[in-house]
């Protein structure tokens, strides 16, 4: 055999002690020179590349993409001409004779992941405990080696959330994926605070659950202690107020069209991972936004207000957003929403969510509102009939989107499946212009291509 | 007062004069004791070449550069291309586990080679951890510098032959050394009038510039006028810090606080950096004191080998300042006055290449350090503690079934 130079794993941050193989750049048999790009590799500080230390031909990569191996493992082989590469010891485990054994450890591994911090063996006068410490390194070999899913990771990387790492720390801590989180920093990075807030409404939400019953003392009549009464006030009130003015003033009519939305979803993700939408968040909802603002003007009167003696009929569009904020049902809307861009539309729709929830939403915000969304598919719900937001004469109520098997050309197969519900004023629409309107919206879901026409 | 820029911009009185809230409070005024607008904007700085690679007309620094010849300008460009090819050759070495740490240069190479070019022989530097630049314009061996890198010496030079200090590590530390030195000068030249006047350069960065050691520094060197140039490369970036939180307003403006001279300059545009420099070489060699020099760069590079910017800055404003390079300016210059041609820009990337060549197989010939070197340096003589410490941790050591140290890296 021709002499190997072998290249182990180096720490490469300060004190790391072991590194994920993203990718390889070369594979066994090709040529490199000194500094040539070998290999990707993700520590816990960073990704980076490390460039060959020797120049010749790549013999041997030791480590499949995907595995997580120690600093000091050797992770590639050059040899000095081109008769050295053994392509199929690449992946496969060596004779033992032909290295020490820890040479050839890590191969395809793929078995339980160990401890993130191994102990350097020690010497030590118990025989037992030397054994077990000798056979920890054994190997345990996968033949067929999977691929590594490096599409998630990429996808990760061309989106990265930005939060300086005490934030991330405790993001970590608090059990939160920091892509959950909206960043309100000045330079579109998550601070404590977003992250607290989060934590804060996340703990609102779950956090009474456990103390709620109280223990039998009484009757369960109006006198009982165990009855707790909450004033109505606020925006209960107001919302108390609308529902019903809109309730049973406008005599409602609703449809529901179930909608194969695989191709939003696919649209979705590739805008998520697109460098122009770097750092804004993108959702279905941003495609349900414009397909309702798409269809309005293609079926004006659902975009307008009954005023008794004359319908108005509005030429823009303040698509307002359903939102549950901590002091309660807020319709904030996004003005003039006909004249914004994709992406002017998703950064509308963030800054919304992010001032709802803040609990900053002012009045003038939820004012003149021509056309209302609700997003229930957040909570998991697949439909509802929405009641009409006053003053406007249709809802579309959004349901979640989830894998359901779709006929598809006489074939069961699964898609991305969700309910569209629309509430229409029926003495300003009527039936066949509020099916055509959600048909429209519908058809968008189904194809966002449409939107180009 | 020398070359201490006024802003167009009455930025105080935007400032004050909307009050946050229901009462609004009457603006301070012109009164004697209020503090009036003497700033330095955003946008002022001394530009020589612009960022087309344009000379740009300037009365007070211009006269620096019109005195230059050819061979000098091409030599400002050899210097940057060469620290920029020797830093990519370290960073490699550092990928290979050849050194432990590796602190990036790219897209400062102006604001080194400039200044570092503007001092004499006789004049000293006080470095940071990233004066690769300066080291070069020193007359250092490049490959020196990686010593400490990898840890085989705590120094890797003796500061005194090329009046080029050791790297400072600790941040700021090296400005009260530096402002010492340059009141050991005076007090040299008090004692003995024939010694060659001479001043000191500090560097130091943003994220320094909060430190206590840089307010005490300045306060020392303005008091005793001593001739010290502080120069700041403001990089925008304290590792993850962004400026914006080290000031509201540039920092040469703090120059006005200590009564010193203050110039802000193009830290990508090597001919003004030279010609501000060498301004204020003279000043303080002349005895008027203390010049404060903030030099706009940008760390174009992760802060060190084991940082990630893409943690906390997006590709955009990368791409901004990628497009103030301070090599292609100056190429550009150059090639569009004819001060140099094909072969000259293929000279320098030939020894460029044979220069990283050289610091590679240096840095290799290095071997590993040794520890005990570490303890026999703790006291200048024998200690029977630290000859305890020594037998502990050899034992230590000893202790391990793998007796060969876990070194990654090329085997």
């Amino acid at each position: 055999m021709p002499n190997l130079n072998y290249f182990k794993l180096p720490d490469v941050g300060e004190g790391l002690l072991e590194a994920e193989i993203v990718s390889w750049k070369v594979k066994p048999g090709d040529t490199v020179a000194i500094n040539d790009v070998i290999v990707e590799i993700e520590t816990a500080k960073s990704i980076v590349e490390l460039p060959s230390p020797f120049a010749g031909v790549v013999a041997q990569l030791m480590v499949a993409e995907g595995d997580t191996v120690e600093v000091g493992t050797p992770i590639f082989a050059v040899g000095s001409d081109a008769s050295t590469p053994v392509a199929e010891e690449a992946l496969s485990p060596a004779p033992a004779a032909e290295a020490e054994a820890e040479v050839m450890k890590p191969l395809v591994g793929s078995g339980p992941k160990a401890d993130a911090v191994k102990r350097r063996p020690r010497i030590s006068s118990a025989p037992a405990v030397v054994q077990v410490a000798a056979a920890s390194p054994a190997p345990v070999v996968t033949p067929a080696a999977t691929p590594a899913p490096t599409s998630s990771l990429e996808s990760a990387k061309a989106n990265r959330v930005l939060a300086k790492p005490p934030v991330r720390k405790a993001a970590k801590d608090l059990g939160i994926n920091l892509a959950d989180v909206t960043p309100t920093g000045l330079r579109g990075e998550i601070t404590k605070k977003d992250l607290l807030g989060y934590q804060e409404q996340r703990v609102a939400d779950q956090g009474q659950v456990g103390t709620f019953w109280a223990p039998s003392t009484a009757s369960g009549l109006a006198d009982d202690a165990r009855v707790e009464r909450i004033k109505v006030k606020g925006v209960r009130k107001a919302t108390a107020k609308a529902m019903v003015e809109s309730a049973f003033s406008a005599p409602h009519v609703s449809i529901f069209v179930d909608v194969d939305a695989s191709r939003t979803m696919e649209f979705v993700k590739r805008l998520k991972v697109s460098r122009d939408f770097e750092g804004i968040k993108v959702s279905p909802l941003l495609i349900l936004a414009k397909a309702v603002i798409w269809a309005a003007a293609r079926n004006p009167s659902v975009n307008a207000t009954w005023a008794g003696d004359e319908i108005i009929v509005k030429h823009f569009m303040n698509l307002g957003i359903a939102a549950a904020t901590p002091r309660g049902l807020m319709v904030p809307n996004i003005k003039d929403a006909q004249d914004l861009s994709l992406k002017e539309l998703a950064i509308a729709l963030n800054a919304l969510a992010t001032t709802a929830r803040a609990g900053k939403t002012q009045p003038a915000d939820m004012q003149g509102g021509s056309l209302t969304v609700t997003n229930i598919g957040v909570l998991g719900i697949d439909t509802g009939t929405p009641i009409i937001n006053p003053g406007e004469v249709a809802i579309v109520a959004f349901g979640t989107i989830k894998l359901k098997p779709w006929v598809v050309e006489g074939e069961v197969v699964p898609r991305w499946i969700t309910t569209l519900g629309g509430s229409f004023d029926h003495r300003v629409v009527d039936g066949d212009l509020s099916a055509r309107f959600m048909a429209d919206v519908a058809a968008i879901m189904e194809e966002p291509a449409l939107l180009l026409d | 007062m020398g070359a201490a820029q006024q802003s167009a911009s009455d930025k105080n009185a935007s400032a004050h004069g909307t009050g946050g809230g229901g009462t609004s409070r009457p603006d301070a005024g012109i009164s004697a004791g209020v503090l009036q607008n003497n700033q330095v904007g955003e946008g002022d700085m001394i530009q020589l070449l612009d960022a087309h690679g344009k000379r740009q007309a300037e009365s007070t620094f211009g006269p620096y550069i019109d005195a230059l010849d050819a061979e000098t300008i091409r030599g400002f460009y050899r210097d940057m291309a060469t620290v920029r090819r020797f830093d990519v050759e370290a960073t490699a070495l550092q990928r290979q586990g050849e050194l432990a740490l590796w602190v990036p240069v790219v897209g400062q190479e102006a604001a080194q080679i400039g200044s570092g070019s503007a001092m004499v022989p006789a004049d000293y530097a006080f470095p940071t951890y990233r004066e690769h630049g300066v080291a070069l314009t020193r007359g250092l061996d490049l490959a020196d510098l990686l010593k400490l890198f990898r840890g085989v010496s705590n120094g890797g030079w003796d500061p005194r032959e090329k009046n080029f200090h050791l790297y400072t590590l600790v941040l700021a530390a090296q400005t009260p050394h530096a402002v010492g030195y340059a009141m050991g000068i005076q007090r040299d030249l008090a004692a003995d009038p024939t010694t060659e006047p001479a001043a000191v350069v500090v560097y130091f960065g943003d994220g320094s510039s909060s430190e206590g050691d840089v307010h005490e520094s300045m306060v020392f060197a303005a008091s005793y006028d001593a001739p010290v140039v502080f120069f700041c490369q403001n990089n925008n970036w304290a590792i993850s810090v962004p400026f914006e939180v080290q000031s509201k307003i540039p920092l040469v403006n703090r120059a006005g606080g200590y009564g010193i001279p203050g110039i802000r300059v193009d830290g990508n545009d090597v001919l003004a950096v030279y010609a501000v420099t060498k301004w204020a070489l003279e000043h303080a060699r002349n005895g008027h004191g203390p010049v404060l020099i903030e030099a706009s760069t940008y760390r174009v590079g992760a802060h060190t080998t084991a940082d990630d910017p893409t943690k906390y800055r997006r590709a955009a404003e990368e791409e901004i300042w990628k497009a103030k390079d301070p090599l292609e300016r100056l190429e550009t210059y150059l090639r569009a006055e004819g001060l140099a041609d094909e072969a000259f820009f293929e000279q320098v990337k030939n020894d460029g290449d044979e220069l990283a060549a050289h610091v590679r197989s240096a840095t290799l010939a290095l071997g590993g350090a040794d520890i005990r070197q570490k303890f026999a340096t703790v006291y200048a003589e024998a200690h029977p503690l630290v000859a305890e410490e020594l037998a502990w941790f050899e034992n230590y050591q000893a202790s391990f079934t793998d007796n060969e140290t876990e070194q990654g890296g090329a085997a």
